[in-house]
Parts: structure tokens; sequence; C-alpha cells
């Protein structure tokens, strides 16, 4: 029943509608919600059994059905992309402000921008439960090695944003108190601004999942050849 | 866990060695640690809480002596963001020093311009107009309510009372849209120079602003009346970190801080400058200086800064923003069409910047975090030969120990997060 | 500010330990001898500047003494500040700290965190200060950074992504 008044919906809407593509579509294409509801309940029809239409059969499914129920529900795709997929959406960013920009990025855990809409909103204080850092403020020569430690301790796979101009390129200050983040640890967005505002840190993370979702394997230690630089406790 | 309770006689031998020696524990008495019996013999541990913690507010590192739970001691360990301000201000020219100080005391970035201008202002005998003044009062208090708000969006997310987070920066978000409005940026916002402002306010402003006015009363009322009744928030916050005020003015703590405690020092009211004296306010004060009068007091400093702004914005006076002396402040733009001098001006103030006459002067401010003082030492130049800031937090930090020893753990996170440290004023 | 005149008075009462007395745009400062400071503060103490608001380090370079501390007193009685001054010789930079207690003369608590900047960023030893050490930059740094001889220092901007274009010396 449910089948059929969905069915009438989207006849009479496709005529208007040419975004109602074909069934079997890859990911991240337009699919209409109607059309996709009837696919879905066409496909638990198929594995019911039999007709579309008609009246319930015992589910076993074969030959042209079982291609196409599986056409409809199901789709392919390597580990690394679907792993990457993953990854890419749900960082726990690390805690880690150091000075004004730590206050944009606070900004950007607030209701305006909100980083909970992309799924970025764990952030952790332990390293070795976060898996992005983001370097919001200037890094000072004592703080350094500090933050080198804290990056050791994260653990791979770990990616790393230099928000603002400080630890990017020194800033405003180019001085004898300060480093930029890239010459301790490789950093993979740089996000530039005085402080940038938290659109502008958005984009730069959103940036940041692209950048994952389209290179799966982006393990730094293979890219830089920075092995050897896991943080090893005395005594181990 | 209480000892199993069974018949032991005959099942004693089925019992294996483990489970034999579980019943026979008793909790009654737990042997004193070696060297003697009472409290004053435990360790004492000393604890690391490092640069890298969720609640110090920024890089701040403190070594904690503790006996249990008992802070016996502290000693913080700074300079993780110093930046090394001072020294890059020797070598710029005054007004670009302008940006390099603002991002000292990063939640109070009108306030560093003002006190810098103030200092170049007296050094070089440069009257600021009127209107100039009301709008400087305008954005500094403006930037007051908002880094009151930080403060307690971070501390009640200290505390635990983590809602509090999302609606004090609602509101701050409104206050950056102000700035952003009137100036071009939401934070550091070079908006204060010498002799001045360095734009008027836009058409809108003014409307933008009285809308806000209107309604922030409403949202401090809300937000006190989501914590200060609190039955928590009153167990946590009443009686701890206690510090009375001949104390605290010995280690030279100013601000909420000291005005918590019941002395009523502010420099708007003692030493105005900048046209506080034209306007009615009032200054809170606690009773006896312990973290819930210092939560009571930034509450009511906000009230009482929109007063303050609603009263610059009613009676804002028609008029120049900027000092007409050339040798200081920028021509016109459209005056470099027409006039040879003001052309010449320009070039100057631009390629070389303006000279300040020979001199030393220190200028301070009532800053959200108690006195921000600037002492800048001219030679003559075009560059400022030294600039030193007085940080109030960097001079507050030092009470810290003192006020959360004796107290637990708790109390000490909850000390530090009434103290209101700003990392980039302590460092510099 | 006490006056000019206020200020002439000041300066004769705490007598040879006074250099100098300046009156500069409204502002009071007393440049005195370096042995003399704590009695010139415990002095002006007692006549109510109670309240050290700020100490800081100069550096007067070309002119010598080189190096030179002060102390910003404010008296919130009579809202009246007045500064002192001191100047010491690069080498030799030794002046007694303002923050242990004498017998008679109080200490001044808030001078320990700023005479340890002072000390970081000049040089200058501050005798008998309870704990003396570096406080912004590491512990084993080697020079003080606010001198004006010192280099302002600074790193050429590298990036992750061009790390193998910085021009290395020929192999």
């Amino acid at each position: 029943m449910a089948l059929r008044r969905a069915r009438a919906a989207v006849g009479r809407a496709s005529v208007a509608d040419p975004a109602t593509g074909p069934a079997g579509e890859g990911l991240g294409a337009r699919v209409d919600p109607e059309a996709l509801r009837v696919r879905e309940l066409g496909a638990s029809q198929l594995l019911r059994g039999g007709e579309l239409e008609g009246p319930a059969q015992p589910a076993h499914l074969e030959g042209a059905d079982l291609e196409r129920h599986v056409e409809e529900r199901v789709m392919t795709t390597t580990l690394e992309k679907a792993v990457a997929w993953a990854r890419s959406n749900s960082f726990f960013p690390a805690t880690f402000g150091l000075a004004c920009c730590a206050i944009e990025m606070m900004s950007i855990v607030a209701a305006r921008t909100d980083v909970a809409r992309f799924g970025y909103e764990a952030f952790r204080a332990s390293p070795r439960q976060a898996d992005l850092l983001i370097l919001s403020g200037r890094v000072s020569i004592k703080m350094a090695p500090i933050v080198r430690r804290i990056y050791d301790q994260m653990l791979e796979p770990k990616w790393a944003i230099s928000m603002g101009a400080c630890c990017s390129s020194m800033g405003v200050f180019n001085n004898y108190a300060l480093v930029p983040a890239d010459k301790f640890m490789p950093v993979d967005v740089h996000v530039p601004g005085c402080p940038p505002r938290p659109e502008a840190l958005m984009h730069g993370v959103l940036k940041l999942r692209k950048m994952v979702l389209d290179d799966p394997d982006m393990s730094w230690r293979e890219r830089y050849g920075a092995v050897g630089t896991e943080e090893v406790l005395p005594g181990a | 866990m209480s000892p199993v309770d069974h018949d032991t006689t005959e099942q004693s031998e089925q019992l294996s060695e483990y489970r034999r020696r579980e019943q026979s524990i008793t909790l009654s008495a737990l042997e004193p640690p070696a060297g003697g019996e009472g409290e004053e013999r435990q360790e004492l541990l000393t604890l690391n809480f490092g640069p890298h913690h969720p609640a110090t507010h920024g890089v701040l590192r403190l070594l904690v002596t503790l006996q249990g739970e008992v802070v016996r001691d502290i000693k913080p360990i700074i300079g993780y963001v110093h930046t090394g301000i001072e020294k890059t201000a020797e070598d710029k020219a005054y007004w670009k020093v302008i940006p390099v100080v603002e991002r000292m005391d990063y939640l109070a970035y009108h306030f560093n311009a003002m006190t810098f201008c103030g200092a170049v202002e007296t050094l070089a005998e440069v009257e600021v107009p009127k209107r100039g003044e009301y709008l400087r009062v305008i954005h500094m208090e403006l930037n007051r309510i908002m880094s009151h708000l930080v403060w307690l969006g971070t501390s009640a997310l200290d505390l635990g009372a983590i809602s509090m987070f999302w609606y004090c920066f609602r509101e701050r978000e409104k206050v950056l849209d102000l700035f952003e409005m009137s100036t071009g940026q939401r934070m550091h916002t070079r908006y204060f120079q010498v002799g001045g402002v360095i734009e008027d306010i836009p058409l809108g402003f003014a409307e933008k602003l009285s809308a806000f006015l209107a309604e922030m009363p409403t949202r401090v009322n809300q937000y006190r009346a989501l914590l200060h009744s609190n039955e928590i928030v009153l167990q946590r916050l009443r009686g701890t970190g206690l510090l009375d005020a001949g104390r605290l003015l010995e280690f030279g703590v100013t601000g909420p801080l000291l005005r918590a405690a019941g002395n009523p020092w502010d420099l708007r009211k003692a030493a105005p400058y900048c046209s506080y004296g034209d306007f009615d306010f009032k200054i809170p004060i606690g009773t006896v200086g312990d973290n819930y009068d210092r939560f009571n007091v930034r509450f009511t400093e906000m009230d009482e800064s929109v007063a303050i702004i609603r009263q610059a914005l009613e009676g804002l006076p028609e008029g120049p923003w900027i000092t007409s002396d050339r040798k200081v402040a920028l021509p016109p733009r459209h005056e470099l069409a027409t006039s040879m001098e003001a052309l010449i001006h320009h070039f100057k103030l631009v390629t070389e910047g303006l000279r300040v006459p020979p001199g030393e002067a220190y200028y301070p401010v009532e800053s959200p975090r108690g006195e921000l003082g600037c002492w800048v030492r001219s030679d003559g130049s075009a560059k400022p030969a030294r600039v030193h800031m007085r940080d109030p937090s960097f001079v507050n930090l030092q009470a810290f120990s003192e006020m959360a020893e004796g107290g637990y753990i708790a109390d000490m996170i909850a000390t530090l997060a009434a103290l209101d440290p700003i990392l980039g004023g302590i460092d510099r | 500010m006490p006056d000019a005149t206020g200020l002439e008075l000041i300066a004769q009462e705490l007598g040879s330990a006074v250099l100098d007395t300046v009156y500069f745009r409204e502002r009071a400062t007393l440049e005195v001898e370096p042995a003399s400071i704590r009695t010139v503060l415990a002095r002006l103490r007692d006549r109510g500047y109670a309240f050290m608001a700020s100490l800081h380090g100069v550096d007067y370079y070309p002119e010598e003494p080189r190096l030179g501390v002060l102390y910003e007193l404010l008296d919130m009685g009579r809202v009246d500040r007045i500064s002192v001054k001191l100047r010491v010789p690069c080498d030799g930079a030794e002046v007694d700290s303002a923050v242990p207690d004498r017998p008679g003369d109080l200490g001044w608590r808030t001078a320990s965190h700023q005479e340890r900047e002072v000390y970081d960023m000049f040089g200058v030893r501050f005798r008998d200060h309870p704990d003396l050490r570096r406080i912004l930059m590491p512990e084993d740094y080697e020079g003080h950074p606010q001198r004006r001889d010192f280099p302002q220092g600074g790193e050429p901007v590298l990036f992750t992504y061009n790390d193998s274009k910085r021009p290395r010396a020929p192999a």
C-alpha cells in the first residue's frame, strides 16, 4: 500500500523534477528522497519475495531479482575509501588553545558557527584520544617542545591544522621568541588570519576533511619519512 | 567490599588460597605509613598541571604540592606563550605598535590599545576630541562586557555548568558583530589610534547598539539566575579562594579581585580618564573576597557597563573623532586631492611615522582584570625606545598561590577560574 | 601626581639618596642611588605610597649607566602616583630586591615576579630575591632579550610543502 502511494507520488513529481536519477548512483550524487524511498520499499519487497506489487511471497531471491536488489541496496567501495570517509567525518580535535586564536576556536564550538554540524564537537583533552591538533596561537620557544610532545603522543592517523598567522608564518611577531609550527612538526592545513574568523577556521577544517576523504593514505610518516618520532617512555 | 559471609569451618578446606586470604582481610585499621602517624607525616605529592591542560585557561603550568587532596603549595611557571611583544614594539613606528600591543591581553584588545595610545598622547601632548573619547569609551565598555562573557562561559565550563558557555558566546557574537560593523574586525580591531579613533561609527551602528543594550540586561539577569542560587555553585564558590583586601594589596592585585574583597578601587572613578567622569555608574564590590563574590562582582560590572554605554551613546557629541593635528593623525583622504600640506603630512606619517618628543610616561587604565598600564619611553625618534605593558594578570597571578592554599584541588580550579588569568598578558 | 613643588619637598626629605627629580607632563619621577632603594621605598610607603603598581626595566643604551629599573608607586588614598628610577651599569647590575622583609621595613610582595622578569629580560640581579630565575624565557636560555643590543631575531618562513626547497649550503 505504502509502496503504491509512494510510486504515485514519484510519478507525479518526476515529470517536473529532473533530479530523479537512475538507481545505483555513486556516493555524493543528488538523490531525490522520494525516489530513494520507493527504491527502498521496492528492495524490501524484493527480499520478501517475488513481485513488486502483489501478494507477499516467501523470501527468496535469485538471478535478476537478486542483482536488482543488490544494485539498489548495496554500494561497493574500497576499504580505504570507507575508512577515510569515516575518519574525515569524525575528527576529534585536541583542546589545544595557545593564544588569541584559541578564543576564535572556542567560537566554532559555540552556536553560531557550530562545529557539531560536521561531527567535530568532541574536543578531547587527552592527546591519546584526539586525532586533530588545531594549533591555535603563537608557539613560543618554551612551548615548542611541549607541542611536539603532545603531537607525538597522539596516535596515528593524526592531522594538524595551523590556525592563524602566528604559528603558520610568525604572524605579526617575527622575533626571537616564536617558532613557526612547520619547523618542528608537519602541518596539513594552514589557516591564515589574525585571528581567522570562525568561518575561516571551519573552512580550513572542511578542507582537511576533503583532503582526508580524497586521499585515504594520508599517513604523514610515510609522506615525510618521519619514522622514529613516536614518544617512547623511559625504560621501555 | 565486605568480607564474604559464609560458613568457613567446613568450606575452608575447599577454598582456594586466594579466597582464604581474601576472607582474612578486615578493613578496620589500615597500617599507618612508616615514620609515624598523623596527617602531617603524610607524603607530599608534587603534581604538574602541565601547560596543556583543559582547566588552566591558557598555557599556564602549575606545580602543585598536594597532601592528599589538599593543596599545600602552588608554583606557577609561565612563559609558554611569551611573544616578545615589548621587544617587537621597539622596532616599529608608533602607530604600527598598536596592533602588536593589542595582541597582548587578547580579550581586552581595546584596553591595550587605549593604554598605549594614552601614553603616547601624554608624551606628544595630543588632545583627543570629545567624540573620539566617547567612541573609545563605548568600545572599551563593549570589550569589557565581551571579556566578562568569555570569562563567565569558560569559568562555568570549568565548574561543570557547561551550557553557560553557549549562552555567553551567543552574546559575545553580538558584541563582535558590533565591532565588525564599526571597525571591520572581530578581534584586535586596531580601532584606537594615537589621537582618537580611526573612523567614525557607520550608519546603523547606533540602532544596532541600542538594540543590544535593550536586550543585554535581561540576558545578564538570566545568566545570573542560572548560577547565583544554584546549590552546587554555592557550595563550590562560597568560602573558597578567600584572600582579604589587605593581602591582595600587598600582592599588587587590582580589578574585580580587589573589588570582590571590599576595596572599591576603580581607576574609572578614582582617576577618571577618557571622559569617564561624564558618566554616572556604580562600582560593585563584594564582602569577603571569595570566589562567589568575584562572580557576582563581574556580573554586576556587565550591568554597569551597559549603563555606561547607554549614556555614552545618548550623549555622543558631534565633531571630529581623531585629533586634527596633522603631525599625529592622518588627514582625511579628500584633503589629499586639494592640499599639498596634507599630502606631505600623509607621506611623512605613513613612511616614517609620528615623532614623539623624548620623555617617559606611564598611563594606567582599568581593564577587565585590573590596572593595565603602559610605560613608554621615547627618545625623539619615530620608534618607541621602550614599551612596557604592566599587565594585571601577571601581577594577580602572584596571589594565586595564597588564595588556593589549604583548599582542595577542585577549589583550586574554581579559584583559577575566578582569577581570570589571560596568559597572553601574563607572558607578553 | 604630586606637583612640582610637592616633588621637590619629597626629594628634600629623602636627602642624599635622590640624584635627580623630573617633573614631565605632570608625572613625577625621582632618580635615586641604587644602594638606597629600599630606604627610599620604605620612606615613600610611610608617606602613603603603599601600592607598587609596576616594577620594570629599561635599557638606556647607549647612555651610561645603561640599565634602569623603575618602580611605579601609587597612593590610593590621595590618588597620587610617583615613579622611582634607578640606573645601574651593565656589568655590576646588582640591586637590592624589594621583596624580602627587613626589620622595620615590610617587603613588597608584588615585586616577586616582576623582578624575575627584569632579571630575565635585562640581566639585573636582585640581591636576596627569594627565587631569582628566568620567568619568561626557558631556564637555560642565554642572553637577555630586551637589551637594546640583543637582536630582534626571527625565522625565515617555511612551510611543510616547500621544506625541500629550503636553500641549503652546497654539499
